[in-house]
Formats: C-alpha cells, sequence, structure tokens
C-alpha cells in the first residue's frame, strides 16, 4: 500500500515536471511556424520606407497610422496598372466554381458505382484507380498541352477545370470508404419503394454524404487556389491568370523591394484560406487525416 | 440480371473510366511515342529511337538536377518526417489548449506555394531579413556573418530544406490521428513492465504507427520528384543550377527551350520509372520494417 502511494506521489511530479516541458516545447514550436505569417502581415501594414529599418519593429510609427498605411498598400496592390489582381480573382474563382462542382458530382457518382454495384472487374478497375494516384502531373504535362493543343483549349480555362468533371481518383477513393459506412439497409428500403440506383445515390447516399463531399470541396478548391504549374503551362494570355500566377508575376514585375506591397499582396491570397480554415477547422483536419491513413 | 449490375457498374463509373483514358492514359502513351522522337511542337513527331535516353546520360545538367532531387529528398524527408512524429507525440500529450498549438503548427501548409515563396524570399533575405537579422548578433560574436542564403551556391538548398519543415503541419495532423489509434493497453502493459518514456516510444509507438509513418514516406518521396512551384518562383534553379530540380529541368525542355518535348518525354518516362522503383523498393522494405495490425 504505502509503497503504492509514494510510487504514485512520484509519477504525478514527473508527469507535472514533462507537462511543463510539454508546454515550453508547444509554445516555442508553435511561435516558430507562426512567425513567418506574423512577419508577412507587419510587412504587409508598413510604409515602404520602414520595412527597410534594422532591427526589425513589429509594428509601424506612428501605429494610430496602422489602418491608413494598409490600406494604401492594398489598393496600390489591387489597383496596380500591369497586374489586374481583380480580373485574376475572378478567374480563379470561375476555374474553382467549376471544377469544385465538376468533381463534387463526377467523384460521387463513381464512388458510388465502386462502393455500392458488384459488377465484373470492379475489383481490377479499382486497383487501377488507386495506382493512377502515384503519376505525377510533370509525367504527363508535355503530352496533356499537346492534347489541349489539339482540342483547341489553349487560350481558354477548359484544361483546368474540364478534366475536374471525369473524377479525381483520390475524391473517388475517400468517398467510397464513406459511401461503404452507409448501411446497405437504407438502399434496400428504398428499392423496396421502386428507387433504381439513381434514386439511391440522389436521395439515400448524397444527403448522408455530405461530411464528406465537403471535404472533397474543400480539398478541389485548396487545389485550384494554390496550383501554379497548371495555370503556367496552359494559360497564355495575362488576362487569363489566377492569382497564384498573378502573384509571381507582381514579383517580376515590381522586383523585390517594394516588400510592403509583396507581403500584401501574398496576404491577399492567404487571407480567404485562413478565413475557410477557421469556419471549417474540422472538416480540414479530419478530411487529411482520413486521407493519411485508410490505404 | 447480373448482366445488367454490370452495364449499370460501369455506366457510374464511366466519368473515370473516359478520364483515365483521355488525361491520364493517353498523355502516358504519347509521352512513350514522343521518347523516342524529335518534336518541337511546331512539326511533327520525327522518329530518332533511343536518342533523347542516350543524349539524357551525356547530358551533365541530368546528373544536376537528379543530383540535387535526391539531396532534397534524402535530406528533407527523414528529417521532416523525424519532426512532424515529434511535434505529434507533443500534441498527444494530455495538456489543454492543444488545438490552439495544432491550428499554429497547421496554418503554414495552408499558404498557397506561391505566397509561401514569397514570405521566406523575404525572410531569408540577405541584408533585412528576420533571419539573418537574428542570426547576424548571435554570429558576429564569433566574428561571422550570415550567408545571403538564396544566392550563395552552398547555401541556396539548405535554405530550401529548411523551409521545407515549415509544412510539416499536414503529416503532424495524419501521425497526429495515428497516435490516437494506438490501443491504450499496449502503454499500460509497457508501463507494468517497467519501460520509460522514451523506451516506450520506441518499443509501443512507432512500431504500431510504422505503416502511417511508411504512407507518409512515400508520398514525400514521389513529391519530392514533384517540386516546382517554390524553386521557380524563388530561384529559378538558381544559383548555378543549385537549386534546379527535376521537373524544372523537365518544364524548361518541355515549354521553354526550343521547345524540345521528345527530350521532355525521355525525362518524364525516367521519372516515372524511379517513381515506381522507389515505391516498389519502399514496400519491399517496409515487409522488415513495418507492423501491421491484424484486422
Amino acid at each position: 500500500m504505502g509503497n503504492r502511494a509514494i510510487k504514485g506521489i512520484e509519477g504525478r511530479r514527473e508527469r507535472g515536471m514533462s507537462r511543463v516541458l510539454v508546454y515550453a516545447a508547444l509554445i516555442v514550436l508553435s511561435g516558430l511556424y507562426l512567425a513567418p505569417l506574423v512577419w508577412m502581415v507587419s510587412t504587409a501594414i508598413k510604409p515602404q520606407q520602414q520595412t527597410l529599418t534594422q532591427p526589425p519593429v513589429l509594428l509601424p510609427t506612428p501605429v494610430a497610422q496602422t489602418p491608413e498605411f494598409a490600406a494604401q498598400n492594398f489598393s496600390d496592390v489591387w489597383n496596380n496598372p500591369i497586374v489586374d489582381f481583380p480580373l485574376y480573382l475572378r478567374n480563379t474563382l470561375i476555374i474553382a466554381f467549376l471544377s469544385v462542382t465538376g468533381t463534387v458530382l463526377s467523384s460521387a457518382a463513381v464512388a458510388y458505382g465502386f462502393a455500392r454495384i458488384e459488377f465484373r472487374g470492379r475489383g481490377f478497375l479499382f486497383a487501377l484507380l488507386l495506382a493512377t494516384m502515384m503519376i505525377p502531373f510533370p509525367v504527363i504535362m508535355g503530352p496533356l498541352y499537346v492534347l489541349f493543343r489539339e482540342l483547341g483549349w489553349i487560350g481558354s480555362l477548359k484544361p483546368l477545370w474540364v478534366p475536374a468533371w471525369f473524377a479525381g481518383a483520390f475524391n473517388v477513393f475517400m468517398l467510397r470508404q464513406f459511401i461503404r459506412s452507409i448501411p446497405k439497409e437504407l438502399d434496400e428500403a428504398a428499392r423496396i419503394d421502386g428507387c433504381g440506383h439513381f434514386g439511391i445515390f440522389w436521395r439515400i447516399i448524397l444527403p448522408l454524404s455530405r461530411p464528406s463531399l465537403a471535404v472533397v470541396a474543400l480539398f478541389q478548391f485548396m487545389f485550384v487556389w494554390n496550383d501554379f504549374l497548371g495555370p503556367l503551362i496552359f494559360l497564355q494570355h495575362k488576362d487569363q491568370f489566377t492569382l497564384a500566377l498573378g502573384l509571381a508575376l507582381f514579383q517580376s514585375q515590381i522586383g523585390s523591394t517594394p516588400w510592403n506591397q509583396l507581403m500584401m499582396a501574398s496576404l491577399m491570397i492567404v487571407t480567404p484560406v485562413l478565413i475557410l480554415f477557421l469556419m471549417a477547422q474540422r472538416t480540414f483536419v479530419e478530411g487529411i487525416a482520413t486521407a493519411g491513413l485508410k490505404e | 440480371m447480373k448482366n445488367r449490375e454490370d452495364i449499370a457498374g460501369f455506366a457510374w463509373i464511366s466519368p473515370w473510366i473516359v478520364g483515365f483514358l483521355a488525361f491520364l492514359a493517353l498523355p502516358i502513351g504519347m509521352s512513350l511515342y514522343y521518347s523516342f522522337t524529335d518534336y518541337s511542337l511546331l512539326e511533327k513527331p520525327l522518329w530518332v529511337g533511343l536518342e533523347n535516353f542516350k543524349a539524357l546520360v551525356n547530358d551533365p545538367v541530368f546528373w544536376i538536377v537528379m543530383k540535387n532531387t535526391v539531396i532534397y529528398a534524402a535530406i528533407s524527408i527523414p528529417l521532416g518526417t523525424a519532426l512532424a512524429i515529434f511535434i505529434a507525440v507533443l500534441l498527444h500529450q494530455p495538456v489543454r489548449g492543444t488545438s490552439l498549438f495544432r491550428a499554429a503548427i497547421f496554418v503554414p501548409t495552408l499558404v498557397p506555394m506561391v505566397a509561401s515563396a514569397m514570405v521566406w524570399m523575404w525572410l531569408l533575405n540577405g541584408e533585412l531579413g528576420l533571419i539573418n537579422q537574428t542570426l547576424r548578433p548571435v554570429l558576429g560574436v564569433v566574428g561571422l556573418s550570415p550567408p545571403n542564403w538564396l544566392s550563395e551556391k552552398l547555401f541556396a538548398m539548405p535554405a530550401l530544406i529548411f523551409m521545407s519543415l515549415w509544412s510539416v503541419g499536414q503529416s503532424v495532423m495524419i501521425y497526429l490521428a495515428a497516435l490516437k489509434d494506438v490501443p491504450p493497453s499496449l502503454y499500460e502493459a509497457a508501463d507494468l513492465d517497467g519501460v520509460g518514456p522514451v523506451g516506450r516510444f520506441f518499443t509501443v509507438t512507432l512500431p504500431m504507427i510504422s505503416p502511417v509513418v511508411l504512407f507518409n514516406v512515400i508520398i514525400a518521396t514521389i513529391g519530392s520528384w514533384q517540386v516546382f512551384a517554390i524553386p521557380y518562383v524563388m530561384t529559378k534553379g538558381d544559383p548555378d543550377r543549385a537549386t534546379l530540380f527535376y521537373s524544372m529541368y523537365l518544364y524548361d525542355n518541355a515549354f521553354v527551350f526550343g521547345p524540345k518535348m521528345g527530350y521532355a518525354s525521355a525525362l518524364a518516362w525516367v521519372q516515372f520509372l524511379i517513381i515506381l522503383a522507389l515505391t516498389g523498393l519502399t514496400m519491399l522494405a517496409s515487409r522488415r520494417l513495418v507492423y501491421y495490425r491484424a484486422n
């Protein structure tokens, strides 16, 4: 008894000690991971002259004028005569809307086929689908360009959204996992009520799959928002650029001295993503966790 | 009836089949054909047999990009994996406020790559960058000064590797989910055997999460052959090709030099085979190193 009590006290002390260490490590790490973003914001709200001060300071002087400085930088970026950010935002949103809609609908349908219909060759085709996830985009980008040129798509936004209407392998995989967790009895009940595959898909599976459809939509949106190589290859005219491409163009246009404007432009691209994250934190983290765990 | 289900199955997965044939199988086939031709996109491909592959072996730049890509992968993947597991273990500790710390680690992975590139160009700036402004007084004590990271041949690659550690957040979330899946009874058993916290990590935690580690390492390995946007924006492969990655050289050949689509396709096929071989090897190695729980 006595021995056990002592052990308990020691254990608690040990845990208390390590708790302090854990906190210290987490605080330091979080600080390091956030520092680049903090510095981005700090630079984006300063007049150019103040980005050159050594040692660096967090806030502009006078602090009270911060909103004016920020607004000035924002308007310099937004109204840049050569790099048309409002247009690039519009282009990015068009591509995002079309490709998110396309991939959600097509991936859900394909996932339904793999999850709920027993057809010959299903196992093989699903294995093939999984294998395609390994093929890196650079391997096929050259011929894809040739193909899209033959189709007359170069010069339009089509190369960036039409393929999304043909189901993404990873999305199909994730949705199939989810659909398989929906009890089959629901399908049976619907079938007795006279539903065919389409009825079951539309009335039962789609509504119940909303959480994973949200993950697919979110990931696709993030992909479009982030994608650099695709637009770089397939978009030829400056007025078709996306935000990511526009930001790179902006940097090459103004050079790298007005860091305040560069950071403001970067902040502009990061902010919507951060807002999405705050709104859908669980969706993000759970989506990523399932992606990594269930081979 | 059986036949009808076959037809229904193929109908439901047809979007993926069409997409697979048109946007994946066809480009891969085209790429194979082009790799045996001389193709400038302006004239028809001209059959040259194995010339492209012979040229590739004798191309010093090919060996430079191979070396750069391998060095980057060989250092950034082990470092990133160790750091991600370390952070995940910290976040798994029963302390309050982990959701805030988790968000801090995860948020950098949401930053679009072009924006990351901007922020890190500014952080790594030789004169005014936050990193050098921090290092300068420290190194000054021993009479050294910090390097101009991105424009010195010796330091550009280490800078990019260091930067890659900023986006380990996704793997951290995956490892964290895996840690939550480890049965507590195993830890209790280890406690009874008198195993300390470090021993517990190596005898229980690491073996239990090893399939997830393997999966992540494969994904990261494939990913390192696709590194493009960040070095393309930050260094354009310079100084003196010190940060020229495989995919960048492939892009240059396919779209910039000439274009040399035939040579680019040979590069693409070599890349494809390397990835296949690497994945195969990792899978083989995993039979010995990874512990799979029976389901």
